[in-house]
Protein backbone atom coordinates (compact mmCIF):
# COMPACT_ATOMS: atom_id res chain seq x y z
CA UNK A 1 0.00 0.00 0.00
CA UNK A 2 2.98 2.36 1.03
CA UNK A 3 4.89 1.59 -2.33
CA UNK A 4 1.61 2.38 -4.30
CA UNK A 5 1.08 5.30 -2.74
CA UNK A 6 5.20 6.11 -3.05
CA UNK A 7 4.85 5.62 -6.55
CA UNK A 8 1.80 7.48 -7.41
CA UNK A 9 3.40 10.49 -5.73
CA UNK A 10 6.61 10.21 -7.38
CA UNK A 11 4.59 9.28 -10.88
CA UNK A 12 2.45 12.49 -10.62
CA UNK A 13 5.88 14.58 -9.32
CA UNK A 14 7.19 13.36 -12.97
CA UNK A 15 4.12 14.12 -14.90
CA UNK A 16 3.87 17.51 -13.28
CA UNK A 17 7.58 17.86 -14.36
CA UNK A 18 6.59 17.22 -17.91
CA UNK A 19 4.21 19.45 -17.68
CA UNK A 20 4.97 23.72 -18.59
CA UNK A 21 6.75 25.28 -15.57
CA UNK A 22 4.67 28.02 -14.34
CA UNK A 23 5.35 32.08 -13.35
CA UNK A 24 4.47 35.05 -11.27
CA UNK A 25 4.48 37.72 -12.50
CA UNK A 26 7.16 40.08 -10.91
CA UNK A 27 5.23 42.47 -9.61
CA UNK A 28 7.02 42.90 -6.64
CA UNK A 29 10.33 43.80 -8.15
CA UNK A 30 8.30 45.75 -10.79
CA UNK A 31 9.47 43.94 -13.72
CA UNK A 32 6.54 43.94 -15.17
CA UNK A 33 4.28 47.02 -16.39
CA UNK A 34 1.48 47.34 -18.27
CA UNK A 35 1.39 50.66 -20.32
CA UNK A 36 -0.79 52.31 -22.87
CA UNK A 37 -0.94 55.09 -25.42
CA UNK A 38 -3.43 56.91 -26.74
CA UNK A 39 -3.46 59.46 -29.49
CA UNK A 40 -3.59 63.31 -28.11
CA UNK A 41 -5.93 65.31 -30.36
CA UNK A 42 -4.17 63.20 -33.27
CA UNK A 43 -0.74 65.62 -32.87
CA UNK A 44 1.04 63.27 -30.15
CA UNK A 45 0.85 59.99 -28.36
CA UNK A 46 -0.08 60.05 -24.71
CA UNK A 47 1.28 57.27 -22.69
CA UNK A 48 0.72 56.06 -19.06
CA UNK A 49 0.09 53.09 -17.23
CA UNK A 50 -1.61 50.92 -14.40
CA UNK A 51 0.97 50.73 -11.62
CA UNK A 52 -0.90 47.98 -9.73
CA UNK A 53 -1.55 44.12 -11.44
CA UNK A 54 -0.84 40.74 -10.28
CA UNK A 55 -0.74 37.62 -12.44
CA UNK A 56 0.84 34.67 -13.48
CA UNK A 57 1.41 32.38 -16.75
CA UNK A 58 2.89 29.11 -17.34
CA UNK A 59 5.25 28.67 -20.38
CA UNK A 60 7.14 25.88 -21.92
CA UNK A 61 9.15 26.68 -24.34
CA UNK A 62 9.52 23.17 -25.73
CA UNK A 63 5.50 23.72 -25.91
CA UNK A 64 4.79 27.51 -26.29
CA UNK A 65 0.91 26.33 -27.65
CA UNK A 66 0.07 24.72 -24.07
CA UNK A 67 1.06 28.32 -22.65
CA UNK A 68 -1.54 30.08 -20.65
CA UNK A 69 -1.27 33.58 -18.71
CA UNK A 70 -3.93 35.43 -16.44
CA UNK A 71 -3.73 39.09 -15.12
CA UNK A 72 -5.34 41.28 -13.16
CA UNK A 73 -5.52 44.79 -12.57
CA UNK A 74 -6.32 47.28 -9.71
CA UNK A 75 -7.76 50.22 -12.15
CA UNK A 76 -7.63 52.93 -9.51
CA UNK A 77 -3.77 52.56 -10.32
CA UNK A 78 -4.15 54.33 -13.61
CA UNK A 79 -1.48 57.10 -13.72
CA UNK A 80 -0.69 59.22 -16.75
CA UNK A 81 1.61 61.42 -14.74
CA UNK A 82 -1.16 64.09 -14.26
CA UNK A 83 -3.37 64.12 -11.43
CA UNK A 84 -6.23 66.29 -12.61
CA UNK A 85 -6.33 63.80 -15.70
CA UNK A 86 -5.82 60.87 -13.71
CA UNK A 87 -9.00 62.00 -11.45
CA UNK A 88 -11.10 62.55 -14.86
CA UNK A 89 -9.98 59.29 -16.28
CA UNK A 90 -11.12 57.11 -12.96
CA UNK A 91 -13.85 58.84 -12.93
CA UNK A 92 -17.24 57.83 -14.44
CA UNK A 93 -16.81 59.55 -17.73
CA UNK A 94 -14.04 56.77 -18.17
CA UNK A 95 -13.09 53.75 -16.61
CA UNK A 96 -15.43 54.61 -13.30
CA UNK A 97 -13.02 52.40 -11.11
CA UNK A 98 -15.37 52.65 -7.71
CA UNK A 99 -17.73 50.67 -9.83
CA UNK A 100 -15.26 48.64 -11.93
CA UNK A 101 -11.88 48.09 -9.45
CA UNK A 102 -10.62 45.55 -11.57
CA UNK A 103 -9.80 44.93 -15.00
CA UNK A 104 -8.25 41.16 -16.28
CA UNK A 105 -6.67 39.29 -18.50
CA UNK A 106 -7.50 35.69 -18.99
CA UNK A 107 -6.17 33.73 -22.10
CA UNK A 108 -7.70 31.11 -23.49
CA UNK A 109 -5.94 29.65 -26.12
CA UNK A 110 -2.07 30.19 -27.76
CA UNK A 111 -0.93 29.52 -31.27
CA UNK A 112 3.13 29.31 -31.50
CA UNK A 113 4.55 31.32 -34.40
CA UNK A 114 7.93 29.82 -33.70
CA UNK A 115 10.93 32.28 -32.93
CA UNK A 116 9.62 33.00 -29.71
CA UNK A 117 6.63 34.70 -31.32
CA UNK A 118 3.37 34.18 -29.73
CA UNK A 119 -0.13 35.00 -30.71
CA UNK A 120 -1.92 34.61 -27.17
CA UNK A 121 -5.78 34.94 -27.49
CA UNK A 122 -8.01 35.25 -24.71
CA UNK A 123 -11.15 37.36 -22.53
CA UNK A 124 -10.44 40.84 -21.72
CA UNK A 125 -12.93 42.83 -19.37
CA UNK A 126 -12.60 46.50 -18.64
CA UNK A 127 -15.37 48.68 -17.32
CA UNK A 128 -17.55 45.87 -16.70
CA UNK A 129 -16.84 45.00 -20.38
CA UNK A 130 -15.53 41.34 -21.92
CA UNK A 131 -14.00 40.88 -25.35
CA UNK A 132 -11.80 38.70 -26.97
CA UNK A 133 -8.89 40.32 -28.06
CA UNK A 134 -5.73 38.84 -29.61
CA UNK A 135 -1.62 40.00 -27.76
CA UNK A 136 0.99 39.72 -30.20
CA UNK A 137 3.74 38.25 -28.05
CA UNK A 138 7.09 37.88 -28.09
CA UNK A 139 9.63 35.98 -26.12
CA UNK A 140 12.40 38.21 -24.82
CA UNK A 141 14.46 35.51 -22.92
CA UNK A 142 14.31 33.19 -20.37
CA UNK A 143 17.42 31.42 -17.52
CA UNK A 144 18.95 31.93 -14.33
CA UNK A 145 18.81 34.78 -12.10
CA UNK A 146 22.14 35.81 -10.10
CA UNK A 147 19.81 34.72 -6.71
CA UNK A 148 19.08 31.61 -7.59
CA UNK A 149 15.59 31.46 -9.37
CA UNK A 150 14.72 31.34 -13.09
CA UNK A 151 12.45 33.87 -15.10
CA UNK A 152 11.06 34.17 -18.49
CA UNK A 153 10.36 37.37 -20.22
CA UNK A 154 8.52 38.39 -22.96
CA UNK A 155 6.33 41.88 -23.98
CA UNK A 156 3.14 41.87 -26.19
CA UNK A 157 1.03 44.75 -27.74
CA UNK A 158 -2.75 44.84 -28.67
CA UNK A 159 -5.30 47.47 -29.49
CA UNK A 160 -8.12 48.19 -28.21
CA UNK A 161 -11.14 50.26 -29.18
CA UNK A 162 -12.56 52.28 -26.17
CA UNK A 163 -16.38 51.68 -27.56
CA UNK A 164 -16.14 48.44 -27.56
CA UNK A 165 -15.47 48.61 -23.78
CA UNK A 166 -18.98 50.87 -23.49
CA UNK A 167 -16.64 53.39 -22.74
CA UNK A 168 -17.91 56.36 -25.50
CA UNK A 169 -16.21 59.91 -24.06
CA UNK A 170 -15.68 61.70 -27.00
CA UNK A 171 -11.85 62.60 -27.17
CA UNK A 172 -11.96 62.87 -30.79
CA UNK A 173 -11.82 60.94 -34.32
CA UNK A 174 -8.31 60.08 -33.80
CA UNK A 175 -8.46 59.25 -29.66
CA UNK A 176 -10.55 55.96 -30.15
CA UNK A 177 -8.87 53.51 -29.47
CA UNK A 178 -5.73 52.61 -27.08
CA UNK A 179 -2.74 50.57 -27.65
CA UNK A 180 -1.49 48.31 -24.69
CA UNK A 181 2.25 47.96 -24.37
CA UNK A 182 3.18 45.34 -21.90
CA UNK A 183 5.98 44.25 -20.58
CA UNK A 184 5.92 40.86 -18.14
CA UNK A 185 8.72 38.73 -16.10
CA UNK A 186 7.67 35.70 -14.93
CA UNK A 187 9.41 34.11 -11.42
CA UNK A 188 9.48 30.26 -11.82
CA UNK A 189 7.74 28.71 -8.90
CA UNK B 1 -16.05 103.40 9.93
CA UNK B 2 -13.91 101.04 8.86
CA UNK B 3 -13.77 98.78 11.34
CA UNK B 4 -16.06 96.82 13.26
CA UNK B 5 -18.43 98.34 16.57
CA UNK B 6 -20.42 97.11 19.20
CA UNK B 7 -23.09 97.62 17.03
CA UNK B 8 -22.41 97.17 13.07
CA UNK B 9 -19.60 96.45 11.26
CA UNK B 10 -17.20 98.30 10.16
CA UNK B 11 -16.56 98.95 5.96
CA UNK B 12 -13.57 96.27 6.22
CA UNK B 13 -15.57 93.79 6.97
CA UNK B 14 -18.63 94.19 5.26
CA UNK B 15 -16.50 94.37 1.20
CA UNK B 16 -14.91 91.39 2.55
CA UNK B 17 -17.84 89.72 3.58
CA UNK B 18 -19.69 90.13 0.28
CA UNK B 19 -16.78 89.51 -1.71
CA UNK B 20 -16.51 86.38 -0.25
CA UNK B 21 -20.25 85.78 -1.11
CA UNK B 22 -19.31 86.93 -5.08
CA UNK B 23 -16.65 84.72 -5.35
CA UNK B 24 -18.18 81.50 -3.35
CA UNK B 25 -21.70 81.43 -5.75
CA UNK B 26 -19.38 81.77 -8.52
CA UNK B 27 -16.81 79.41 -7.55
CA UNK B 28 -19.51 76.89 -6.77
CA UNK B 29 -21.34 77.86 -10.42
CA UNK B 30 -18.37 77.87 -11.98
CA UNK B 31 -17.02 74.20 -10.65
CA UNK B 32 -20.51 72.57 -11.45
CA UNK B 33 -20.45 73.75 -15.32
CA UNK B 34 -16.59 72.96 -15.87
CA UNK B 35 -16.22 69.47 -14.95
CA UNK B 36 -19.18 68.44 -17.85
CA UNK B 37 -17.49 69.91 -20.11
CA UNK B 38 -16.47 68.06 -23.05
CA UNK B 39 -13.14 67.92 -24.24
CA UNK B 40 -13.90 69.55 -27.52
CA UNK B 41 -15.58 72.73 -25.18
CA UNK B 42 -13.08 75.88 -25.99
CA UNK B 43 -13.24 76.54 -22.08
CA UNK B 44 -11.99 72.47 -21.32
CA UNK B 45 -8.71 73.93 -20.35
CA UNK B 46 -9.49 77.67 -19.27
CA UNK B 47 -12.73 77.01 -17.10
CA UNK B 48 -10.63 74.55 -14.39
CA UNK B 49 -7.48 77.19 -14.96
CA UNK B 50 -9.75 80.27 -13.61
CA UNK B 51 -11.62 78.24 -10.70
CA UNK B 52 -8.16 77.24 -9.36
CA UNK B 53 -6.58 80.68 -9.53
CA UNK B 54 -9.49 82.31 -7.94
CA UNK B 55 -9.67 79.70 -5.57
CA UNK B 56 -6.10 80.58 -4.44
CA UNK B 57 -7.19 84.35 -4.10
CA UNK B 58 -10.20 83.14 -2.32
CA UNK B 59 -8.42 81.41 0.39
CA UNK B 60 -6.27 84.42 0.72
CA UNK B 61 -9.23 86.46 1.17
CA UNK B 62 -10.34 84.07 3.57
CA UNK B 63 -6.95 84.54 5.33
CA UNK B 64 -7.10 88.02 5.68
CA UNK B 65 -10.63 87.93 7.13
CA UNK B 66 -9.79 85.96 9.76
CA UNK B 67 -7.35 87.99 10.29
CA UNK B 68 -9.47 91.29 9.95
CA UNK B 69 -11.58 89.30 12.39
CA UNK B 70 -9.38 88.12 15.49
CA UNK B 71 -7.74 91.75 14.95
CA UNK B 72 -11.08 93.82 15.97
CA UNK B 73 -14.31 93.91 18.22
CA UNK B 74 -17.14 92.23 16.49
CA UNK B 75 -20.48 93.56 17.06
CA UNK B 76 -22.64 91.33 19.49
CA UNK B 77 -25.20 89.08 18.66
CA UNK B 78 -29.03 89.75 17.63
CA UNK B 79 -32.05 87.50 18.45
CA UNK B 80 -32.45 84.99 21.35
CA UNK B 81 -30.02 83.16 22.88
CA UNK B 82 -30.33 79.81 21.01
CA UNK B 83 -30.51 82.43 17.94
CA UNK B 84 -26.87 83.58 18.44
CA UNK B 85 -25.43 80.35 19.47
CA UNK B 86 -26.37 78.93 16.19
CA UNK B 87 -25.43 82.30 14.33
CA UNK B 88 -21.63 81.36 15.67
CA UNK B 89 -21.67 77.42 14.86
CA UNK B 90 -22.90 78.58 11.79
CA UNK B 91 -20.10 81.43 11.02
CA UNK B 92 -17.29 79.21 12.51
CA UNK B 93 -18.39 76.11 10.41
CA UNK B 94 -18.56 78.49 7.28
CA UNK B 95 -14.49 79.04 7.91
CA UNK B 96 -13.80 76.02 8.72
CA UNK B 97 -15.83 74.39 5.61
CA UNK B 98 -14.33 76.73 3.04
CA UNK B 99 -10.57 76.09 4.07
CA UNK B 100 -10.97 72.45 4.36
CA UNK B 101 -12.75 73.23 0.41
CA UNK B 102 -9.65 74.89 -0.35
CA UNK B 103 -7.17 72.45 1.08
CA UNK B 104 -8.92 69.46 -0.45
CA UNK B 105 -9.08 71.29 -3.88
CA UNK B 106 -5.18 71.99 -3.60
CA UNK B 107 -4.88 68.47 -2.83
CA UNK B 108 -6.67 67.43 -6.40
CA UNK B 109 -4.27 69.54 -8.36
CA UNK B 110 -0.99 68.97 -6.96
CA UNK B 111 -1.45 65.14 -6.09
CA UNK B 112 1.04 64.29 -9.11
CA UNK B 113 3.91 67.28 -8.01
CA UNK B 114 2.84 69.97 -10.23
CA UNK B 115 2.50 72.98 -8.26
CA UNK B 116 -1.38 75.02 -9.25
CA UNK B 117 -0.80 78.55 -11.71
CA UNK B 118 -1.92 81.31 -10.30
CA UNK B 119 -3.47 83.10 -13.41
CA UNK B 120 -0.18 82.74 -14.94
CA UNK B 121 1.39 85.58 -12.32
CA UNK B 122 2.51 82.57 -10.17
CA UNK B 123 2.74 79.20 -9.43
CA UNK B 124 1.40 77.73 -6.05
CA UNK B 125 4.16 74.74 -5.44
CA UNK B 126 3.10 71.00 -5.05
CA UNK B 127 3.96 69.47 -1.47
CA UNK B 128 3.35 66.02 -3.73
CA UNK B 129 1.49 63.30 -2.34
CA UNK B 130 0.02 62.97 0.80
CA UNK B 131 -1.63 59.84 0.63
CA UNK B 132 -2.64 57.08 -2.05
CA UNK B 133 -5.00 58.21 -4.95
CA UNK B 134 -5.33 61.57 -3.53
CA UNK B 135 -6.83 63.40 -6.54
CA UNK B 136 -9.84 60.74 -6.15
CA UNK B 137 -10.15 60.93 -2.52
CA UNK B 138 -9.83 64.78 -2.31
CA UNK B 139 -12.08 64.99 -5.08
CA UNK B 140 -14.79 63.48 -3.73
CA UNK B 141 -14.24 65.48 -0.34
CA UNK B 142 -14.22 68.81 -2.11
CA UNK B 143 -17.44 68.12 -4.14
CA UNK B 144 -19.15 66.98 -1.07
CA UNK B 145 -18.20 69.91 1.11
CA UNK B 146 -18.80 72.28 -1.82
CA UNK B 147 -22.62 70.69 -1.64
CA UNK B 148 -22.79 70.84 1.78
CA UNK B 149 -21.05 74.39 2.16
CA UNK B 150 -24.21 75.66 0.07
CA UNK B 151 -26.35 74.23 1.41
CA UNK B 152 -25.32 75.89 4.80
CA UNK B 153 -25.02 78.87 3.51
CA UNK B 154 -28.73 79.32 2.53
CA UNK B 155 -29.09 78.65 5.71
CA UNK B 156 -26.88 81.38 6.70
CA UNK B 157 -28.78 83.54 4.32
CA UNK B 158 -32.64 82.67 5.19
CA UNK B 159 -31.68 83.62 8.77
CA UNK B 160 -30.76 86.59 8.01
CA UNK B 161 -33.46 87.27 5.94
CA UNK B 162 -36.00 85.87 8.33
CA UNK B 163 -34.12 88.19 11.05
CA UNK B 164 -34.55 91.31 8.46
CA UNK B 165 -38.22 90.29 7.60
CA UNK B 166 -39.93 89.14 10.79
CA UNK B 167 -37.72 89.81 13.73
CA UNK B 168 -37.43 93.35 11.94
CA UNK B 169 -33.97 93.69 13.32
CA UNK B 170 -30.51 94.83 12.06
CA UNK B 171 -28.51 92.12 11.55
CA UNK B 172 -29.04 92.18 7.51
CA UNK B 173 -28.80 96.09 7.60
CA UNK B 174 -25.49 96.01 9.52
CA UNK B 175 -23.85 94.10 7.03
CA UNK B 176 -24.91 95.82 4.69
CA UNK B 177 -23.79 99.22 5.86
CA UNK B 178 -21.66 100.46 8.95
CA UNK B 179 -24.32 101.35 11.70
CA UNK B 180 -23.67 105.11 13.48
CA UNK B 181 -24.68 105.15 16.98
CA UNK B 182 -28.39 105.37 17.91
CA UNK B 183 -29.04 106.30 14.41
CA UNK B 184 -30.28 103.87 11.40
CA UNK B 185 -31.49 101.43 14.49
CA UNK B 186 -35.17 100.96 13.94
Amino acid sequence: MKKTLLAAGLLSLLSFSSLAADYVIDTQGAHASINFKIKHLGYSWLTGGFNQFDGKFSYDAAKPEASSVAVTIKTESFDSNHADRDKHIKSDDFLNVSKFPEAKFVSTKVENLGDGNLKIMGDFTLHGVTNSIVIETQKVGEGKDPWGGYRAGFEGTTRIALADYGITYDLGPASTYVELMLNVEGIKQ
Amino acid sequence: MLKNTHDGYGWLSIVLHWLTALLVFGMFALGLWMVELDFYNPWYKDAPHYHKSVGIVLAVLIGLRLLAKVRQTSPSGLGKSWEQTTAKFVHYTLYVGLSSLFLSGYLISTADGRGIEIFNWATLPSMGEWFANQEDIAGEIHEWLAYSLIALVSVHALAALKHHFIDKDTTLIRIIKPLTQNKDIT
